[in-house]
């Protein structure tokens, strides 16, 4: 079933391709479709999942055996999650984007190719494919920028592009040479992770692979292309990138440097950590002092996707989960945030800088995107009863074991993003500040919130919700995934 | 065998002297029955008369399997070279195809004959393991792609670039037949086989050592490999678009396939050297022509705003990876180095196609030429984007498996210490920089919108067919690599290297 959301993704893309480009109508209709039906495929994969299995295979065909690469899927309470979230992020994404009259079948087609890419990897077994879909997410964002962006796009977008081509051109040569040396002819993940390589091969080959996969998650300081990447990307590019696209990063870290090379982990355990909870702290510290609304959001992915780093490295089970939990969370959170800025305000307003959006009394204008943004600020900041809460505590909790001045470093970064926060939701919507004199024009209503809009933003609420008020629901499919045999040489290097 | 059994011969080199008629025929049909048609009506016959000469010889290769070896090495015939010979027959036919529609010349009959002369000499290059036939068939390539530059006789620049071209292939010619006698007065034997038995056995030689970069030399020229690229962008610039296209297809499948030949069976037990002797290896050779290769190739193709010059700029690029495919060293340099030097080939003539519909319409090949091709031509610009990504390396695509086969295979060669990995490593760098242009080309065509005057272009339906074709077949390629893999795989088994 879970398979399903790779082929239905990349069907949707051909389809949306093909209805005519005078009928954004048919359009957008089919790329809901899609969406829908990859949620829905998602979810009855995840009812269907016996999180106890630990690695279901779903998928095992041999693809090019001169070189011993298998089509091989297969899912783990990781990976569901995972799924579950790009589901999510894709039919919100689709609702954000309602609003796309120019070049719409196009628009929908990079869209929906990117989506399938991201359920590819979130599901591969086998290295190489994994990498495939891994790089075919790569070129749809580079359009989608180019296209459809804002402020200064033909740099984000090749900035994104070749920030994520070096990634994984770092990738591709720590799988190359992992491939040569174990020489065991195979990509498969399990095999390979059953290898023990030599421990001054991982010294190198671990940090390759990790921060070829870290730079897209966001790690400081190869972050650079997240805050500029994700202010120039239209909206529902911004939600995907930050929802999911970041997230690949992290679980490729997960899956592939980690359960590969766990000595190496272990060699740089501590200075991961440190980079990790830099990131933390310098992407509060940045967002503080932002004055475009996007780039604050922008630099509170980097800061929230340092927990993620944090807690893969903390080498025990409460940090790995807490981190799977953080992705999800993050996902959620981040594109509810991004709706609001991009789609909800900016689209009406056309300014994104703070200053002059203080002025425009938006709390009595567009109520709607008020209280949502507050109800995303209270999740972003960590309040119990939102997901972050509990993904963020079980990090926290995981690196007050493996490295307790750090974790207090971190702490202090929550802090930060309180504020931050709580300083953008009043300047933005709360400010009585009166509107400067030239700027009349903006006293004009603005266009209200359309259904899409709130159906989009109910959706992802829900979704913080449900997983902040009953975490079990997550929780209990992710921690038996770190049982399975892949995670063995991971286990032992833990000492769990 | 040592009496010439003539009709023996013949039958065994029936592919050939199938194209070889063709080609007379062609010139003889168009000299007297068609000087007074129309010349889209004789482009449209000798296209034709092509298609069915290369695919009669295909289909007798496929018809008569053969293996033999015919005078000492001067021919030979196995899988491996049916397959690449088979490779440079339907990139005749494609440029073939793409010449239909291209309006530079009158002679029709001498163009269609040129090309299939070269051709034959391609067919013979692949096919003969002695330094004698390597060379005559070479210029026999050679002669007929001076000529098939210099066809533009209106254009000054073609008629530049083939100058440069001879003058330069002359002196490249004279290189290797330096290095030729060389190694015949080394070895006392022109056959490949031989002389790698007898070098192993030869003193230190300072010779030697002369005569490999010599070779070198000659066929990095050939390949249009840094640091002996100069003529290439001219030469790409200047050509008619259809020569273009087959000197950056079937002349470089036919030299990278001779070029390993000569490395790998002439001089195979020398690829590290021999330290007793202090004589020099070729792979610390080859791998820094490499380096160098896709080092000048990308960094030069960025400032290009000529899409030919981009083109030929990354195409030396991508013989810097194909070298790389050397140093795997046996079967899986030749495996690795013909799937990726066939993928490529197909992905350029492809990229020309969708240039020639450009230049002849839009007005030129510079970048800005390019703007809103995804609105005036929907098709080929999805094409376009489909072969620039396969040439950057991007997957499913068939130059990201071409491109990590190689790797894999060069690394695979001494897995322990894994000596080649800073190559590896300098080439996925550089192909991180090629994304960068192609993405250049890639913005124009489907972010820069078109003038407000701009029409929908109109596509000559061979060109959509063939461009369309190739597209798909770089889609599969990349999907299932085990099509044209396992061929190759069966035939380099079946030879046992």
């Amino acid at each position: 079933m879970l398979a399903w959301t790779i082929y239905l993704s990349f069907a949707g893309a051909l389809a949306c391709l093909l209805t005519p480009r005078a009928n954004p109508r048919a359009t957008r209709a089919v790329a809901l479709g899609t969406a829908l039906a990859g949620l829905l495929c998602g979810l009855m994969g995840a009812v269907q999942f016996k999180p106890e299995n630990g690695l279901e295979i779903i998928t095992n065909v041999r693809w090019i055996p001169a070189l011993g690469i298998d089509f091989s899927l297969a899912a783990d309470g990781i990976s569901v999650t995972l799924v579950l979230l790009t589901g999510i992020a894709a039919l919100a994404g689709v609702l954000f984007s309602w609003n796309i009259e120019h070049r719409t079948n196009e628009f929908f087609a990079f869209f929906f190719a990117l989506i399938g890419g991201v359920y590819g990897v979130f599901l591969s077994l086998d290295l190489f494919l994994l990498f495939v879909f891994y790089e075919i997410a790569i070129v749809p964002k580079y359009f989608l920028i180019a296209i459809w962006g804002s402020t200064r796009r033909d740099y984000a977008a090749m900035k994104l592009a070749l920030y994520s081509f070096i990634g994984s051109g770092m990738v591709l040569i720590g799988m190359l040479a992992a491939y040569a040396v174990s020489g065991l002819a195979s990509f498969d993940l399990q095999t390979l992770a059953q290898h023990s390589f030599a421990p001054e091969f991982q010294r190198w080959a671990f940090p390759l692979v990790f921060v070829g996969f870290a730079i897209l998650a966001g790690m400081w300081p190869f972050h650079t292309w997240a805050p500029t990447g994700h202010s120039a990307a239209p909206t529902a590019a911004s939600m995907l990138l930050a929802g999911v696209v970041m997230k690949l990063g992290a679980y490729g870290c997960l899956r592939v440097a980690m359960t590969l090379f766990p000595e190496g982990l272990k060699m740089w355990q501590h200075e991961l950590a440190a980079l990790a909870v830099t990131g933390i702290v310098y992407g509060a510290l940045v967002a503080l002092v932002q004055k475009d609304f996007k780039f604050v959001i922008g630099y509170s992915s980097v800061s929230h996707m340092g927990f993620v780093l944090l807690g893969l490295v903390t080498l025990n089970e409460i940090g790995w989960s807490g981190a799977v939990l953080q992705m999800f969370s993050h996902g959620v959170i981040a594109g509810l945030l991004f709706g609001v800025v991009g789609r909800m305000v900016y689209d009406r307003a056309h300014t994104r800088e703070l200053d002059v959006l203080e002025g425009m009394s938006l709390a009595r204008k567009l109520p709607f995107a008020a209280v949502t943004f507050v109800i995303a600020g209270f999740a972003s900041m960590g309040m119990p009863g939102f997901s972050g809460f509990i993904a963020e505590l079980q990090v926290l909790i995981g690196a007050w074991q493996a490295f307790p001045k750090l974790a207090i470093v971190a702490g202090v970064g929550i802090v930060i993003g309180v504020v931050y926060t709580l300083k953008t939701a009043a300047q933005v919507f709360f400010s009585d500040k009166p509107a400067p004199a030239e700027s009349d024009a903006h006293d004009h209503p603005l266009e209200p919130i359309s259904v899409p809009e709130r159906l989009g933003a109910a959706l992802l609420i829900v979704c913080t919700l449900i997983i902040g008020l009953h975490p079990r629901l997550l929780l209990d499919i992710i921690a038996p995934s770190f049982k399975s045999p892949l995670f063995d040489g991971l286990r032992k290097v833990a000492g769990l | 065998m040592n009496t010439a059994d003539y009709l023996q011969l013949l039958s065994v080199l029936a592919p050939e002297v199938i194209v070889v008629c063709t080609a007379l025929l062609i010139l003889a049909v168009d000299l007297i029955g068609l000087q007074d048609t129309p010349r889209s009506y004789r482009m449209s016959i000798a296209a034709g008369l092509t298609t069915l000469g290369c695919a009669g010889a295909v289909g007798w290769m496929f018809m008569n399997p053969m293996v033999g070896n015919w005078h000492g090495g001067m021919l030979v015939i196995d899988p491996l070279n049916e397959t690449v010979k088979a490779v440079i027959l339907l990139l005749t036919v494609l440029t073939a195809m793409l010449s239909v529609d291209c309006k530079f010349t009158r002679h029709v009959g001498e163009y269609f004959a040129l090309l299939l002369l070269a051709t034959v000499g391609m067919m013979f290059l692949a096919s003969t393991e002695d330094l004698l036939m390597i060379f005559a068939s070479l210029e026999l390539v050679s002669l007929s792609l001076y000529i098939l530059v210099a066809f533009d006789k209106s254009s000054r620049q073609s008629a530049e670039a083939a100058m440069k071209y001879f003058l330069f292939g002359g002196m490249s010619a004279a290189f290797l037949l330096f290095g030729f006698s060389l190694l015949y007065g080394l070895s006392g034997s022109t056959n490949l086989t031989k002389i790698a038995q007898k070098l192993i056995t030869l003193g230190a030689d300072p010779l030697l050592s002369v005569a490999l970069v010599m070779v070198v030399i000659g066929f990095g020229f050939k390949v249009a490999a840094v640091p002996f690229h100069l003529w290439s962008p001219d030469a790409y610039q200047g050509a008619p678009l259809p020569s273009a296209a087959f000197i950056a297809s079937g002349s470089k499948v036919a030299s990278f396939f001779v070029f390993a030949k000569v490395l790998l069976l002439g001089f195979s037990q020398l690829g590290w050297g021999n330290d007793e002797t202090a004589t020099g290896g070729w792979m610390p050779l080859i791998s820094i022509i490499a380096a160098l290769s896709m080092f000048l190739g990308n960094l030069a193709a960025i400032r290009q705003t000529s899409v030919r010059r981009l083109l030929a700029y990354s195409a030396i690029a991508h013989a810097g990876y194909m070298l790389i495919g050397f140093l795997a060293l046996g079967g899986e340099a030749f495996g690795s180095l013909i799937f990726y030097v066939t993928t490529y080939a197909l992905t350029t003539v492809g990229a020309f196609g969708v240039l020639g519909v450009v230049e002849s319409q839009a007005g030129g090949d510079q970048l800005k030429d390019f703007a809103g091709l995804s609105r005036r031509a929907p098709v080929l610009a999805g094409c376009l984007m489909v072969f620039l990504l396969s040439l950057a390396g991007i997957p499913p695509l068939a130059g990201f498996f071409g491109k990590f086969y190689l790797f894999a295979a060069a690394l695979t060669n001494d897995a322990q210490s894994l000596p080649f990995l800073w190559l590896v490593i300098f080439g996925i760098a550089m192909s991180c920089v090629s994304l960068y242009y192609y993405l250049q080309v890639l913005k124009q065509v489907f972010v820069v919108e078109a003038d407000a005057n701009a029409r929908p272009l109109a596509v000559p339906f061979l060109v959509h067919a063939v461009v369309v074709l190739l597209a798909a077949a770089v889609i599969l390629l990349g999907c299932a690599p085990g099509w044209l893999l396992d061929t190759i795989h069966a035939a380099i088994v079946e030879l046992g290297w």
